[in-house]
């Protein structure tokens, strides 16, 4: 869903690069939060990966497809604020580099695609977590259902920004069934291909995935590995 | 300080396979992608204001729309334009990332 030049008007893209910088402000604060020697170098790999499978489009029904947008995935992975920033790594490369979203647009792409998606995702995916069993299939249940939703609400959310400044005069109501429905679709995509990878990852270095700190919190003292041998000097 | 025990043998698998992976989707698995309109140019299109859409000042990009220009082979074009994408997303969000990253005193977070 990366939104080219021209959909949207002048003012309403002026006010989504505001609120993108914004975002991405507060971002690079809360980023520092989550990210430390151990946990840091994912989050480079898991924007490169978001880039990556952002270049497969796979049918959804006859004549559309869709791509994965990766802002919950990331979040699982390396923490919300941290996602915000591969995001928007991402999208400044993608629209940069290969003309992928508009550059007027980049601020309205951010927004959508970084803040929207990882809020939205990452708030039902705490939700989930909370009132899941503490297991890896809590973690994965709560990681699919928050990506699924995160894309047709990033979709909705489009269909209001076209709403107050949408250049063409089309019905916002068609626009949001459009939106709504293909999104919804795409949404499952991006769910399956969000539990794969995460699942991955929690297989290998389940200690370096941030939303699974729960689960090394519940682990008794005795399986965990220790950060410092018996016996060191 | 020796690695955590149990992560040892496994230290490296993580980012091996993640980066062969990235770059093989993007260099490889990207030629099979679906050419269908994706689901925000088939709604514009389906409800009407597609035609709105503009070229971005960066449409003369030599990666522009995901090949290599000057690149004969149309696989080759877009496999290398991947690889390119992959290798400076994880340059640039990798090198932000570590930059912010504490360090010292605080480089092992306490699990909250």
């Amino acid at each position: 869903m990366h939104v080219p030049d021209g959909f949207l008007d002048a003012p309403t893209s002026a006010a989504t690069a505001a609120v993108a910088a914004g975002g991405v402000a507060l971002a690079l604060r809360g980023a520092r939060r989550e990210l430390d020697e151990r946990t840091a170098p994912l989050a480079g790999l898991t924007a490169a990966f978001v880039f990556a499978v952002q270049m497969v489009n796979f049918p959804v029904g006859a004549g559309t497809s869709g791509h994965l947008m990766g802002g919950v995935l990331a979040a699982v992975l390396v923490g919300p604020w941290t996602a915000v920033l591969c995001m928007t790594v991402v999208l400044i490369v993608q629209a940069l580099l290969f003309a992928d979203g508009g550059l007027t647009a980049l601020g309205t792409n951010v927004t959508l695609l970084g803040l929207v998606a990882v809020a939205v995702g990452w708030g039902a995916f705490r939700l989930l977590v909370a009132l899941l069993p503490t297991t890896r299939g809590g973690v994965l249940a709560a990681a699919g259902v928050g990506a699924f939703l995160s894309v047709p609400v990033a979709a909705l959310v489009f269909t209001g920004l076209f709403a107050v400044g949408g250049v063409a005069d089309v019905a916002v109501g068609t626009v949001a069934v459009v939106m709504g429905g293909v999104h919804a679709l795409i949404g499952l995509g991006e769910a399956a291909i969000t539990v794969a990878v995460v699942g991955a990852v929690l297989a290998v270095r389940p200690d370096l995935v941030y939303g699974a700190r729960a689960l090394r919190r519940a682990t008794p003292l005795a399986e965990r590995p220790a950060s410092v041998p018996a016996g060191a000097r | 300080m020796s690695e955590p025990v149990g992560t040892v043998s496994r230290g490296r698998t993580l980012w091996v396979v993640g980066l062969v992976t990235a770059l093989v989707v993007a260099g490889v698995v990207s030629w099979y992608a679906s050419a269908s309109p994706d689901g925000l140019e088939w709604a514009a299109e389906q409800a009407g204001f597609l035609d709105t859409a503009e070229d971005s000042a960066a449409a003369g990009s030599p990666l522009a729309d995901y090949g290599v220009a000057g690149v004969g082979s149309e696989r080759l074009s877009g496999g290398l334009a991947g690889v390119v994408g992959v290798l400076v997303t994880l340059l640039l969000a990798g090198g932000l990332t570590m930059l912010l990253r504490r360090r010292g005193r605080d480089a092992v977070s306490a699990e909250d």
